[in-house]
């Protein structure tokens, strides 16, 4: 359904978008991920025609977003940052002008604002002014006039940013409810809300493409295998790392032992399980049969946060782990 | 042009939702009261002085009424296009509204003139209130309609060229006061560029009273369509617009 290929959006001096390049097949949910300032809104404007690419393409249902812009602005719904919205109109005024933006008119017209009304949770408030309008539902109105067209592809910019908790899950729930009839790409900088909403993600950082994968890949690179910080200690202030590894490493199911802090006492080790095991249990009796002190043991187990502030936090080009997670996806 | 009137719609909306078409009303329609007024008062003054000495020279209500308060709107419009255009664009960018149009499937040639003509009618709205003064005129005189009409065609051929350039201006920034006070700068400055003419025949100066939107006006005023004159505010008009788009279009590379 949508297209990128190495997307480039220069400013006068900043490169905002650095070859960017990925798919989106219909009826997904994407999840568009990166730091504050990573490039998410540039790529989504661009997509929306609202700016050109300075190289690179991006196709929307087909149509290229510079030659056919047009074609490609009927297929999208756009949900920008802040809800496009005159604080002047009424509601329902409101969504009848944008459904007339969008091509539609007459008996047509009042049904789809209609439907988006009550899709959308903003049926009680259909006759207030939107500027007296609470940010919950200004949020509502916004998405309401992105669907109100029924496009194939819905494109929201951090939909759920300064709502409160109950609304953010409202607003979810709306989300994945309207991902069956459209394509969707929402970017934010919240992960759970990626967990919890989308199936694919791509991760930007400083412009560049980080990562594509399905949620349950990174997941699963993220949490196949167990990973496990424990402590240990002993009594008489002497500690020799050597034995201790290779006891731990003894311990059957573990993969990895490496020594991460060394201070008097006390020793730091850092545990990689082998695949689907479960060696917390294996782990503090042999530290205790051996005669050690285990002073903390807990798991480090990777959340997709985790993952994300790996990938994003060493910054410059695509390195070994990035490279590798960007290719496994194209497989 | 359906789309553009879709637009046209909107802006005639959020004028009348607001206080502003009110305030411009109002004060347009005082202010032109007062010039009518004026110019009716030194008319009767002038009549009765002439009864008095005993001569008996013309007189004439579209020469001595109706054309200098044409003139005098002329200049009043160059007070009032900033405060019609100064929101157009100028807004939009600043609520992000402007992404909704931008993303919608219409064309920036839609919008522009969508509008455009919504301060087209904004003016024309001013123009009709004034035409109560006159109706008293038509009753207790006897002018002629056809300068008249004439004067408001040219009134209208004006702003719409002032206004299209206050279209323009209102895109370059997202500062409504900014586009307000540079609007009203340039209309001053196409007022008296004119001026020069007065004193100076080289051709500069021709050429700068030439551009001048007042000396244009003059002809209608007078009840006389000079084509020239007309195509002149209609080419600023298209100019204004054309500018507008090339910044529509900037923006959307710059930005």
């Amino acid at each position: 359904m949508i297209t990128v290929k190495e997307l480039t959006k220069r400013y006068a001096h900043t490169t905002a978008v650095d070859q960017i390049s990925f798919e989106v097949a219909k009826g997904q949910i994407v999840g568009f991920l990166g730091p504050n300032g990573a490039g998410k809104t540039t790529t989504m404007r661009v997509l929306t025609c609202f700016l050109p690419p300075s190289s690179g393409t991006a196709t929307v249902a087909g149509f290229d977003v510079l030659e056919s812009p047009l074609e490609v602005k009927k297929r999208i719904g756009y949900l920008p940052e802040s809800p496009p919205i005159y604080p002047e109109m009424g509601t329902v005024e409101y969504l009848r002008f944008v459904g007339k933006l969008k091509g539609l008119r007459g008996p047509e017209l009042e049904k789809r604002v209609n439907y988006v009304c009550e899709r959308c949770a903003i049926a009680d408030v259909k006759n207030k002014l939107l500027g007296k309008l609470s940010k919950g539902y200004r949020q509502r109105v916004g998405l309401a006039q992105a669907i109100i067209h029924n496009p194939d592809v819905l494109i929201l910019d951090e939909p759920t940013a300064g709502l409160d908790p109950k609304q953010i899950n409202e607003t979810r729930d709306l989300i994945k409810d309207l991902a069956g009839e459209h394509t969707i790409i929402l970017s934010t900088h919240i992960l759970p809300e990626v967990e919890q909403t989308c199936q694919q993600v791509v991760i930007i950082n400083k412009g560049k493409l980080v990562a594509t994968d399905s949620v349950r890949n990174l997941q699963a690179r993220a949490r196949g295998a167990e990973s496990v910080v424990i402590e240990v200690g002993s009594r008489n202030g002497e500690l020799n790392v050597p034995p201790i590894q290779q006891k731990l490493e003894q311990v059957s199911g573990v993969g990895r032992v490496s020594c991460k802090e060394q201070i008097d006492g006390r020793a730091i080790f850092e545990i990689e399980s082998q695949k689907g095991r479960l060696v917390r249990g294996d782990l503090a009796r042999a530290v205790v049969e051996s005669g050690w002190d285990l002073n903390e043991l807990r798991p480090a187990a990777m959340s997709l946060e985790e993952v994300f502030l790996q990938l994003t936090e060493t910054s410059g080009p695509a390195e070994t782990p990035k490279a590798a997670v960007a290719k496994e996806s194209h497989s | 042009m359906r789309n553009a009137w879709i637009i046209c719609q909107k802006e005639m909306r959020s004028y009348f939702a607001s206080p502003i078409a009110y305030l411009l009303l109002t004060m347009f329609a005082l202010v032109f009261g007062i010039f009518f007024w004026n110019m009716l008062g030194l008319f009767a003054l002038e009549g009765i002085e002439m009864q008095m000495s005993g001569q008996a020279f013309p007189m004439n209500v579209n020469e001595q009424v109706i054309r200098p308060i044409l003139s005098n709107v002329g200049v009043l419009s160059l007070f009032f296009v900033p405060m019609i255009t100064m929101r157009l664009f100028a807004e939009e960018k600043r609520t992000g509204t402007i992404e909704l149009l931008a993303t919608s499937p219409i064309t920036d040639v839609e919008i522009i003139v969508g509008k455009w003509f919504a301060a087209m009618i904004l003016y024309s709205c001013l123009l009709f209130f004034t035409a109560v003064n006159f109706a008293f005129l038509f009753n207790y005189g006897n002018p002629d309609w056809k300068p008249l009409a004439v004067g408001y065609l040219g009134l209208l051929l004006q702003a719409g060229a002032l206004l299209a350039i206050g279209t323009f201006i209102s895109t370059l920034t997202k500062n409504q006061i900014i586009a307000g006070a540079a609007t009203f700068g340039v209309c001053l400055m196409l007022w008296v560029v004119g001026w020069v003419r007065g004193y100076e025949t080289a051709t500069w100066a021709q050429v700068l009273s030439y551009i001048s939107v007042i000396t244009h006006f003059q002809s209608f005023t007078k009840g006389v369509i000079e084509l020239k004159d007309a195509i002149f505010y209609i080419s600023v008009i298209f100019l204004g617009l054309f500018l507008t788009s090339r910044s529509m279009e900037s923006l959307r590379w710059r930005s």
